[in-house]
């Protein structure tokens, strides 16, 4: 039993790390700019698509480094012309525009690629475990891991050692002051998107490799996302972070005694932590 | 004409419209039970306005009670007693109850968060009927039982076989609630919800209990969406936990926002183009859900303020 | 025609009409007075095209449309013109299903109701059919409800009962494989009845239930699931997942060199999965409920050939031939009874036989009389990674006969009750 309940945990931090990189890009858009990305599914499947289209051409690790780099200018794009607008409003009028966003992609993609599964294949020699008896080891989940720790590694050293990543940090502060001081707000913010949708574009990649490809693999992602930034805390980078893993272990551990409740486990923690301390765990008093 | 006797007219014409409406929908190209369904979502949403719009309060989550309606309905019929009227009435009663008791918990949460923990109870209360097979039916749904004719002791109502018949029972149902929720706003108590809206801490500086309106408004908006659900559930012969999932409380957001969120009757439009766009498009292309995304996109950048707020250029109600 | 005076008023519309004008559109169809004998006779498919099942539905229509034409071509029904009219039902919500039913029905007025590939949809407008008396066809929903418990004169199922599924592949995964048997099971009806089918077939043949796993519909993660399962030790794996989750748990097995340790076998398994799979996982024993490559059976090629023509190049897969033989049915027996008359039709199915050019199986298929459920062929096989032709995913070992594999009908808890005319 300690065995298995192990394995599950293992097993929930590398699915934990999944989650918080999708949930790293929204909570990005969300922080600075103020926008309730529901799109965000839409641009993880984007990302799948674009790299399942790329992989005959320039192989798969070719595509893993294209195809979230295609995916963040449709962003940057998105951004320039829709998203733009609704600065200042309500959020609610950014939940609603990214949900009929979100329409619109999952209907593009299956109009261009078709309704069908896709059979997005990895390299043999990351698709196979490496030992026996930890099976579920396999070379492409422990690459997941490893891609999603370099990819918040860099993310974290971009915001604290660059002068973008130093605009944003301020920006989520003070975004008023920050225009002020000189900088071009709108270039700034339009970066942010794109770097929120690379991660999700990134995120897409991996998914149609464990996943099947279809329109709509995004769609039931992104509550889970939007639950680990809650749970980790609005505002908050490595709350964001905190919480996918969170909720991938919590959900994995749940699994091994009531499988039932496992993807509803992660909601009652989220209706917990709303109630008893609603910031979050690593997230400051007053944010939003 | 003033502004009353405009509103007058305005909600007498509404309601001419929505009593003959089996009559000249059909020979628009519609069906009765369209326009039941366009009736019971603009329950729906005109419920979910109660709070969004008029106390401004916005719930992501409101699908949970439209749900436990349905099934509140459906299982009593299936199970327990083999009475429309029953059905509607236990419906109300379950949404009505957990939303009393979820609502003491988070009402004195605000924004972002307050939808969040709407959807997180929205969400266990899918999962619930999505997984409890035996009893819900799980993703099968609660099948094998209809709506059945009303027996009032002098005459039997045949709402099963007569579409007609069961458009006047929901639109009966439609008619109390609405008078209900448009009493509540213009009496005093409204007036306080407005002021809430508009500036909950002047409000509270006033001395107003904010907090206990907020939950007596979430509660006006809960029972009213549980009676939409059961009447919902009661169209389909049919219960789902799809009617429970976050997304169906974003259709109702959807379509407060789309008529107008400030007005009245706004959601009734919202409801009325939401369903017949939809039934339109997805009858003529397979592409329809990117037209229907385009509107979204358009209506928000363009008229946020839904239908209705273009119609009326005068300040908010 | 119609459609295109709907499209220009389309462009010059803006957008705020959208709501009340487009229902004024809906109908101005030119009301041109045919003679009776002259309108024609509509099918209406109610099937999702969008969301999870869109593939799905989009191939059954595919699988009717041929039939259509087909049918216009040998003069139509009562030699009348006929045409399908098809609905989307969204993949997820059974409200629009409904809706859709109904709009079918009472405005469309269709004569035949086909449709839905989502079992629950399937039973809800089977009540919708069954309260407006339509002869109603249930082109991909396996629910065994359909034609169980929640049967009705009027409906009838050209996909199999999970019963008829786990019976024809039972005795071979036993004696072949072995008698430890672990399931990997979809928490729904479909999975549920798969999984029970099984377990009657166990008990029949002294095999051992060593565990088995309940899997939330829509899992995208088996990891926890594949783990239990290997440590119980079994002999075969059954997946009864179907769909994408079959694609996940399948993809997720091969990931972890399961199918080196333990045989994979299941119940039914689809075309459209294994070709969603990347060719290293299609893998595993399964029953299809036709398949394209069928050498020795007359009028197979042709239909391969006809449906290669509507998909640009693709093989048919059993929803294509549901679809087909769902149309068929209608026309073959409106035809023989020359009648429309939905309970006359309904009485003239019981034991109906589909001729070998619509049936394209090797042995008698007929509508078994009692339940309304068609009895074909099953096709016990495995898949193969890479077959002689690209599209041959399958190799098809033995077919076993559908009536010996199903239920008797007093075993199914359908109880036919029948308008008193």
């Amino acid at each position: 039993m300690t065995q298995l309940i192990l394995f599950n945990v293992f097993n929930g931090l590398i699915i934990g790390a999944f989650y918080a990189l999708m949930a790293l890009g929204l909570s990005l858009i969300l922080n600075l700019s103020g926008v309730i990305n529901f799109a965000h599914g839409g641009f993880l499947a984007i990302g799948g698509y674009l790299a399942f289209t790329l992989i005959p051409y320039v192989g798969f690790w070719g595509a893993l480094a294209l195809a979230p780099v295609l995916t963040a200018i449709i962003g940057i794009l998105v951004e320039r012309v829709l998203i733009r607008r609704l600065y200042g409003r309500d959020p609610l009028y950014s939940l609603l525009l990214t949900f009929g966003l979100a329409f619109i992609f999952e209907d593009g993609t299956r109009y261009i690629w078709g309704p069908q599964t896709l059979p997005f294949s990895v390299p043999d020699y990351l698709a196979s475990p490496l030992s026996s008896d930890y099976f579920f080891l396999t070379g492409y989940r422990l690459f997941m891991v490893v891609l999603v720790a370099v990819a918040v590694t860099a993310l974290f050293l971009l915001l604290t050692y660059t002068r973008l990543g130093a605009r944003i940090r301020a920006g989520t502060l003070d975004l008023e002051t920050v225009s002020v001081l000189g900088v071009n707000v709108r270039i700034l913010r339009n970066l942010n998107f794109g770097l929120g949708i690379y991660l999700a574009g990134l995120a897409g990649v991996l998914a149609a490799g464990m996943l099947g490809l279809q329109p709509t693999i995004g769609s039931d992602l992104i509550m889970p996302s939007f639950v680990a930034i809650i749970i980790g805390g609005l505002g908050s980078l490595p709350g964001t972070l905190l919480g996918g893993l969170l909720i991938g272990v919590a959900s994995g551990v749940v699994t091994v005694f009531y499988p039932s409740a496992s993807e509803a486990v992660i909601y009652i923690m989220m209706g917990l932590v709303l109630l008893v301390r609603p910031r979050g765990l690593l997230g400051e008093e007053g944010r939003f | 004409m003033n502004a009353i006797n405009k509103r007058v007219a305005a909600d007498v014409l509404v309601w001419i419209l929505l009593l003959t409406m089996p009559y000249w929908l059909n020979g628009l190209g519609g069906y009765t039970s369209l326009g039941s369904r366009v009736l019971v979502l603009a329950l729906a949403a005109m419920s979910l306005n109660f709070l969004l719009g008029f106390t401004g309060v916005l719930s992501f989550g409101h699908a949970a009670y439209f749900g436990l309606g349905a099934y509140g309905a459906g299982m009593t019929i299936k199970y327990l007693v083999p009475s429309t009227l029953t059905g509607i009435a236990v419906g109300v009663i379950v949404g009505t109850t957990a939303a009393a008791i979820i609502g003491t918990l988070i009402v004195r949460l605000r924004g972002i968060y307050f939808a969040m923990v709407t959807i997180a109870f929205g969400q266990v209360f899918y999962y619930i009927a999505f997984r409890w097979n035996s009893v819900t039916g799980g993703d099968d749904g609660l099948s094998g039982w209809q709506r059945l004719p009303i027996d009032l002791g002098f005459t039997r109502i045949d709402i099963l076989g007569n579409d007609k018949a069961f458009y006047y029972l929901v639109l009966v149902c439609f008619a109390i609630a609405v008078a209900i929720m448009a009493a509540l706003l213009r009496s005093p108590f409204g007036r306080t919800l407005l002021a809430i809206r508009e500036n909950e801490r002047r409000a509270r500086f006033l001395g107003i209990p904010v907090d206990r309106h907020i939950w007596f408004s979430w509660l006006i908006s809960c029972v009213f969406v549980s009676l939409a659900g059961a009447l919902y559930a009661l169209l389909n012969n049919f219960a789902d936990p799809h009617n429970l999932r976050w997304d169906q409380s974003g259709d109702f957001v959807i379509m407060a926002v789309l008529g107008g969120m400030r007005s009245f009757w706004g959601p009734l439009i919202g409801a009325a183009i939401f369903v017949v766009l939809q039934d339109y498009v997805s009858s003529q292309t397979d592409n329809w859900m990117s037209f229907i995304g385009l509107f979204f996109v358009l209506v928000v950048l363009f008229f946020p303020r839904g239908v209705l707020g273009l119609v009326r250029r005068s300040a908010p109600s | 025609m119609p459609k295109d005076i709907f499209s220009q008023h389309l462009k010059r519309r803006t957008i705020l009409k959208a709501g009340l004008a487009i229902g004024a559109m809906q109908v101005t169809s030119p009301f041109v007075i045919k003679a009776l004998g002259e309108e024609p006779i509509k099918f209406g498919l109610n099937d999702p095209f969008t969301g999870t099942y869109a593939e799905l539905g989009k191939n059954e229509k595919i699988g009717c449309e041929l039939a259509i034409e087909e049918i216009n071509k040998k003069g139509g029904i009562l030699s009348r013109h006929v045409e399908l009219l098809s609905e989307d039902s969204t993949s997820a919500d059974t409200g629009t299903a409904v809706q859709k039913a109904h709009k079918l029905i009472e405005r469309d007025k269709v004569t035949f109701l086909l449709g839905n590939v989502n079992s629950a949809m399937a039973l809800a407008i089977g009540e919708v059919s069954h309260q407006a008396k339509v002869l109603h066809i249930v082109t991909g929903g396996h629910t065994d409800a359909v034609t169980g418990t929640d049967c009705h004169w009027n409906v009838f199922r050209v996909c199999n009962t999970t019963r008829m599924e786990t019976n024809s592949v039972s005795k071979l995964l036993f004696d072949k494989f072995g008698k430890k048997w672990y399931f990997i099971t979809p928490d729904y009806a479909f999975g549920h009845t798969l999984q029970q089918g099984f377990e009657a077939s166990l008990k029949k043949f002294g095999g051992m239930e060593v565990g088995a796993s309940l899997t939330p519909l829509g899992t995208s993660d088996f990891s926890s699931y594949l783990i239990k399962a290997q440590a119980a030790k079994p002999d075969v794996i059954i997946f009864l997942t179907a769909g994408q989750d079959a694609v996940n748990s399948l993809k997720q097995a091969v990931q972890f060199g399961l199918e080196k340790k333990f045989h994979i076998a299941g119940a039914q398994q689809e075309l459209e999965v294994l070709e969603g799979l990347p060719p290293n996982a299609r893998i595993g024993t399964w029953v299809f409920e036709w398949y394209w490559n069928q050498p020795n059976v007359p009028h197979v090629k042709e239909f391969v050939a006809a449906i290669k023509k509507k998909t640009g190049g693709k093989v048919p897969t059993a929803r294509h031939w549901f679809g087909y033989a769902s149309v068929w049915t209608c026309a073959l027996i409106a035809n023989e009874k020359k009648t429309l008359d939905a309970v006359k039709l309904a009485k003239g199915l019981e034991n109906f036989q589909l001729p070998p050019e619509v049936a394209l199986m090797p042995n008698k298929v007929f509508y078994r009389a009692g339940d309304n459920q068609l009895m074909p062929d099953l096709y016990v096989g495995h898949a193969v990674e890479k077959g002689p032709t690209p599209e041959d995913l399958f190799h098809v070992d033995s077919i076993v006969k559908g009536v010996d594999a199903a239920l008797p009908v007093s075993e199914t808890g359908c109880h036919l009750k029948w308008p008193t005319i």
